[in-house]
Order: structure tokens, then sequence, then C-alpha cells
């Protein structure tokens, strides 16, 4: 059957090549179920692109087309790439929102002769699984670093983590451990609570019974942060002077309205904050505002999308329109850009981003709503989790 | 010590919040005999007026309440009309299937009218601080979820046992035909009781908001929890589930305080247990 369906596939990047003028790009994530929101910053950002940069290279059209994977599933990800590839043709696969998606599709890329654009997708591992795998997002390792130099340099020397009991919390746990040892400071504890967590009061005990000074949380974007952050203020914690470290996935911008009050004054490193400040992003803002519909919805998986794009139409560009990928990817390895989060470079060893860790704090706009503030950058971030694992 | 007393004090609240929310479906399942797997679904109805209300018109929280409660009726009339009463007495998985399509549509309805991010109810103030009980600060709202959850298991003990609806309620239960015979309105009776299932529902998705956040899955994510409840405490035993909810919010407040890292392990070990000892549930009544 797979042959069947390579040869085919064969014969129709054969066939097409001469006359391709159409260059399709699949993209695949969750445009419904509970992470949807995710999948519409995904699309908003491409829009936004497309709007602002046109959809053609060249001669050539780009054409995108939508799968949608409402929770992880690895092998629906998978038929769902194959099917992209085999039956619509497309040149390019993108989107991902989640690890297991994105390295279930690892596989095909080389046969197919297809290259990958990891928008979200934020364990390192994922870029050593292919050759023809680029990210433009973000791992944990990287947002999470520089915030164990925050905690240390404020004079915080003992630190309890707590993190949800998965893949990404743990590399967050495992990356501010890292960091926060290196300088010269303890981790008290290490506590990992399952993702099903509604209840947050019997952990803020435990916090509170360590003794530590401050606090270092992961937990997924969504409905659990509202309860972590306010049981931690309710629990007296944040009256007893016990600091909150975490990266920015806590504090993501379409969570804010519900977090409000309960937020203020939270710490978070990121790679991006819908307030950044520059002309790239104020453009990108407004047309993915517009493609979204409602502003506030707006979050960082559209900036891993928009220059996910910017990558894709460069590979194009290169490639003149015909399925290359090696030399695709090799054509965006070291390029550089200003990207709406700030200037950013596809390092040429890893094919992830290098790009600017942000630290921020949740502030009170004038008119009311919440926004991350950047008060502190850290340049040119690589991705520490690929050395670590090594 | 302080400790044992903090723990415990949480597991009360969590098991209150559990009871206030989970007691509708209990009535549903116990009384009426409906597996109403859309019980999730109506309380987050309730939870999205009371946003609506208290947070896009400003009204008072109390006010937002009775709005959420009464609008959620409102709403689960027509329903009840049209769909549920073709389901009463028919088999149990017409049922499931029937009530997790309701579920489904509501889900889609609401991500397509408030959209998928996060809704809060706003709190006055007054429940918004934090109480010093001594040797632990809880938030007000806190304490309000526990008396609220004890005046619903009192009055709602007091509708069934002790009033003559109640009378008639557990007759058409027991023996529809003979009841209706007896001169007994049955369908206006389960119209009542669905009513008074549905504004429980709502008013637990209300005051259980800071725990279990209003967001277009909120109808599927706790459902499980919710039937849990029920299970081991008895369909349709207002005791049974108080003390179900008390036992299992103890038992997950307890585990996640000492082995958070085992997850959920103790609450649905303790739940097989529970089940293999009272396959009908703490207080279940023979069929």
């Amino acid at each position: 059957m797979k042959h069947v369906a390579i040869a085919a596939l064969a014969a129709v990047l054969m066939g097409g090549v001469a006359h391709a003028d159409t260059i399709k790009v699949g993209v695949v994530g969750p445009f419904s179920g509970p992470f949807a929101l995710q999948g519409k910053n995904f699309k908003a950002g491409i829009d936004a692109y497309m709007a602002l940069n046109g959809n053609t290279v060249g001669d050539d059209t780009i054409e995108v087309i939508y799968r949608d994977i409402p929770s992880a599933d690895p092998a629906q990800s998978k038929a769902l790439s194959q099917e992209l590839v085999v039956k619509e043709g497309v040149q390019y696969l993108a989107g991902f929102y989640f690890t297991p998606d994105a390295m279930a599709a690892t596989p095909l890329l080389e046969q197919a002769n297809v290259p990958m654009v990891v928008m979200n997708a934020a364990t390192s591992a994922i870029v050593t699984k292919s050759p023809y795998v680029v990210r433009t997002s973000f791992t944990t390792w990287q947002t999470s670093t520089p915030i164990a130099k925050v905690a240390f340099d404020g004079g915080t020397r003992k630190v309890i983590s707590v993190v949800s009991d998965y893949g990404p919390g743990v590399d967050a746990e495992a990356a501010f451990k890292a960091g926060f040892e290196a300088a010269g400071g303890e981790i008290v504890e290490a506590i990992r609570m399952p993702l099903q967590t509604n209840d947050f009061s019997p952990i803020m005990q435990r916090i509170k019974d360590s003794g530590a000074e401050g606090v270092f949380a992961f937990l997924p974007s969504g409905p659990t942060t509202l309860g972590f952050v306010k049981a931690f203020n309710e629990n007296g914690l944040k009256a007893g002077g016990v600091k909150f470290f975490a990266p920015g996935d806590l504090t993501q911008e379409s969570d804010l309205p519900a977090l409000g009050e309960a937020a203020l004054g939270l710490t978070t490193t990121f790679h991006y904050a819908v307030s950044h400040d520059s002309a790239e992003n104020k453009s990108f803002v407004e047309a993915a505002g517009k493609a979204i519909g409602d502003p506030a919805e707006l979050s960082f998986p559209a900036v891993g999308a928009y220059d996910g794009m910017h990558v894709i139409y460069k590979m194009i560009e290169a490639t003149g329109g015909e399925p290359d990928a090696a030399k695709a990817v090799e054509a965006v390895k070291g390029l550089s850009w200003e990207s709406p989060r700030g200037p950013v470079t596809i390092d040429a060893e890893s094919r992830h981003i290098t790009q600017n860790i942000y630290l921020r704090e949740v502030a009170k706009a004038d008119d009311g709503t919440y926004y991350n503030k950047e008060v502190q950058t850290f340049e040119k971030q690589g991705d520490p989790g690929l050395a670590a694992a090594k | 010590m302080q400790t044992v007393f903090s723990i415990g004090v949480d597991a009360l609240a969590y098991g209150m919040v559990l009871f206030v929310i989970s007691i509708g479906l209990s009535v549903t399942m116990g009384l009426m005999r409906v597996v109403n797997l859309a019980h999730g679904a109506f309380a987050m109805i309730g939870g999205y007026i009371a946003s609506y209300a208290a947070r896009d018109l400003g009204l008072a929280y109390a006010f937002a309440v009775l709005l959420a409660v009464f609008g959620t009726i409102l709403i689960a009339i027509p329903v009840e009309r049209l769909l549920y009463r073709r389901i009463y007495g028919q088999p149990e998985l017409t049922q499931v299937l029937m009530t997790i399509g309701i579920t489904f549509c509501v889900i889609g309805i609401a991500n397509y009218v408030f959209g998928p991010t996060l809704k809060t109810i706003p709190t006055p103030e007054s429940l918004r601080a934090p109480v010093s009980l001594g040797f632990r600060t809880v938030s007000a709202h806190r304490l309000f979820v526990i008396a609220c959850g004890a005046a619903v298991a009192l009055g709602l003990w007091y509708f069934i046992e002790r009033t003559a609806f109640g009378v008639k309620l557990r007759a058409s239960v027991d023996n529809a035909a003979m009841a209706a015979a007896l001169g007994v309105k049955t369908e206006v009776v389960y119209a009542v009781s669905f009513a008074v299932a549905v504004g429980l529902a709502a008013f637990g998705g209300v005051v259980g908001a800071e725990l279990l956040p209003i967001e277009p899955y909120y109808a599927l994510r706790y459902m499980v929890t919710f039937l849990v409840v029920v299970s081991v405490g008895g369909a349709g035993s207002i005791p049974g589930a108080l003390a179900a909810c008390l036992l299992l919010g103890a038992i997950d407040t307890t585990g996640r305080y000492l082995m958070p890292e085992f997850g959920e392990f103790f609450f649905y070990l303790a739940v097989i247990a529970i089940v293999w000892i009272f396959p009908r549930g703490l207080a279940g009544r023979a069929k």
C-alpha cells in the first residue's frame, strides 16, 4: 500500500512539475475542539502574512489547505499528513500544535520530498527527527531557561518547582533546574501535578510547607492556569511574599482577560508578547487581529505561523516552485529577518529559530485591559534543550 | 496538625463544589431514571448567563445567579417538551445517545456565540477577600460555596421527603402508571423535577466557576467527575451524594497534597473500592 502511495505521489509530482503554477501548503492543527483557539491563531497568522505579502511568489500562486486534529493524536496526524501529500499534492507541510503530532509526521518527509515547518510544537527533539524539519516557534527549554537567571539575580535562592505532569512540563522543570542550579540556587522540591487538576489548594499548601522563597510553575495555557493563579493568591502565598516565576504560556494574551487582577505583577519569560513595540509587530497585530475577528483572542501561535509562512515563501523563492525539499531547507539555513517578535535567525545547524526572549510583567493598560509588558531582553537565545539532550 | 486542618478545609470546600454541581444529575438519574449526559451543558449555560449578566451588563452577583438559574430553566423547558419527554422510560443507550448529542450541540453553539476563551463571573468584593481562620487564610468564596452546598442539601431533602410534591414525585418514579391512575399528573411532576434539576445544574455551574472555569468544553470536561459522584453516592439519594462528595473530596485533596505525582490514582482507586463493596453506591436503592 505504502509503495503504491509513493508511486502515485511520484507520478503526481513528476506530472505536476512542468506547469506548477499553484503551490499547495498543507497546515495541520487543532481547528475544532478544546484547542480551537490555538488553531484559529495559526490561521490568523497565515492569513495576516498572505494579506501583507500577497498570495504569489514569482508567478506561482500559494494555496493553503487546512486539516483538523482536535487534540494530540499522532496516528491521525500521520494519516492526514500523508493524505495531504498524496491526494492534495502539497509541497510543504506546516502547522503542528502538539509535539506528538509533529513527531508522527516526520518519517514521511524524506520519502515525499516535502519540508515541514513546525509553527508551534515545542519539544527540542523534533528537529532531530528529520533533516527536513524547520521550526519557527520556540522550545520550552528556550523560554524557561532565562527565568532561572531572573529568579537568581532577583535574590531568590530556594525555589520549589511545580509543573503539569506531561512532556513540556517535565522539559520546563529540567530547564529551570539546570539554569537555576548552575547559577547557584537550590531547588527544594519538584512537584508534578496531574493535568486534570481542578483544585490547587493542596498544592499551594505543599508550596507553603516547603519553605521555598519562590515558585517556578508550568501549566499548559487554558482553563487550569486560571485556577492555579487564583489559588496562589487566595491561599495567601502572594501576600506572604512568595515569588512567582513561569514561562509565558501561563499568561498568554487570550487568557489575560479572565485572569485579570489575579495575574497583575506576575513575571514570565517568553518569545512573544502581543504588546511588543515595533513597526513590524504593529502591522502584524493589525492584520492578524482583522483575520481572527476579535483581537483579544490573538496569542503566540499566530506569530509562529506568520514566521512559518515567511520561511515557506523564502523556500519557494529559492526552489523556483519546484519540489526540492533538500534545496528548500538548505536555502533557509542561517536566514535572518525582522519578525514581529524581534530579530530572528534560523540556526543553520539545528534548524530551530534563534530569537530574543523577553522578561515580561503583567500590567494594566490605561483602558483597563491587561497586557504583558516587556521589561528585559535576553538577546539571541538558541535552544539549550538540544545541548542538554546530548 | 495545622496541615491536617488546612487539608480538611480544602477537602470540605472541594467536596461541596462537587456536591452542588452533581446533585442535579443525581436527581435526574435517580428519580427520573434519565441518564442525562447533558447535565454539564446546562451547568455551562448557567455559567455563561451569569458571566454575561455580571461582566457585560454589570448586574449584581446575586441577581446574576438568579438570572442564570431561571434563564437556564427557561432554555430547558422547550428542550424537555420536545426531546427529553421522548426518552423517559427508554433504554439507557437511547438516552445516552440523545443527551450526548445535545451536549455536542450546546458546545458548538457556545463556541460560536461566546467564543473559545475562558469566561469569568466577577464576584462581589465581600466574596473575594481572603478570610483568616486562625491557622490559615481561605477565600470567602470557598466559605460561601460550603454554605451553598449545605443549603442545597437541606432544601432538597425537605422538598423531596417532606412536601406533598415530593410524595407525588416518589410515587411517579416508583410506578408511573399507578400514580397516574390515582390522579397524579405525572407529566407535570416530571417537568417540574426536570426544571429543578436543571436549575441546580445552573446554580452549581455559577458558584463552582472559580474551580471549574466556564469555557465551551466545560460541558464534557467535567462530566466524568459528575457521573462518578452520582454512581458512588447512589443515584437519587441526597445523603448518599453528600457523603460521596465529602469522601471523594477528602481522598482527592489528601492524595494531591501527599503524592501529587500519582495523579488521580487515589481518587479512582477509592471509586473502584466503593463501587465494588456497594454496587449501587453508598446509599443506592435496590431496583
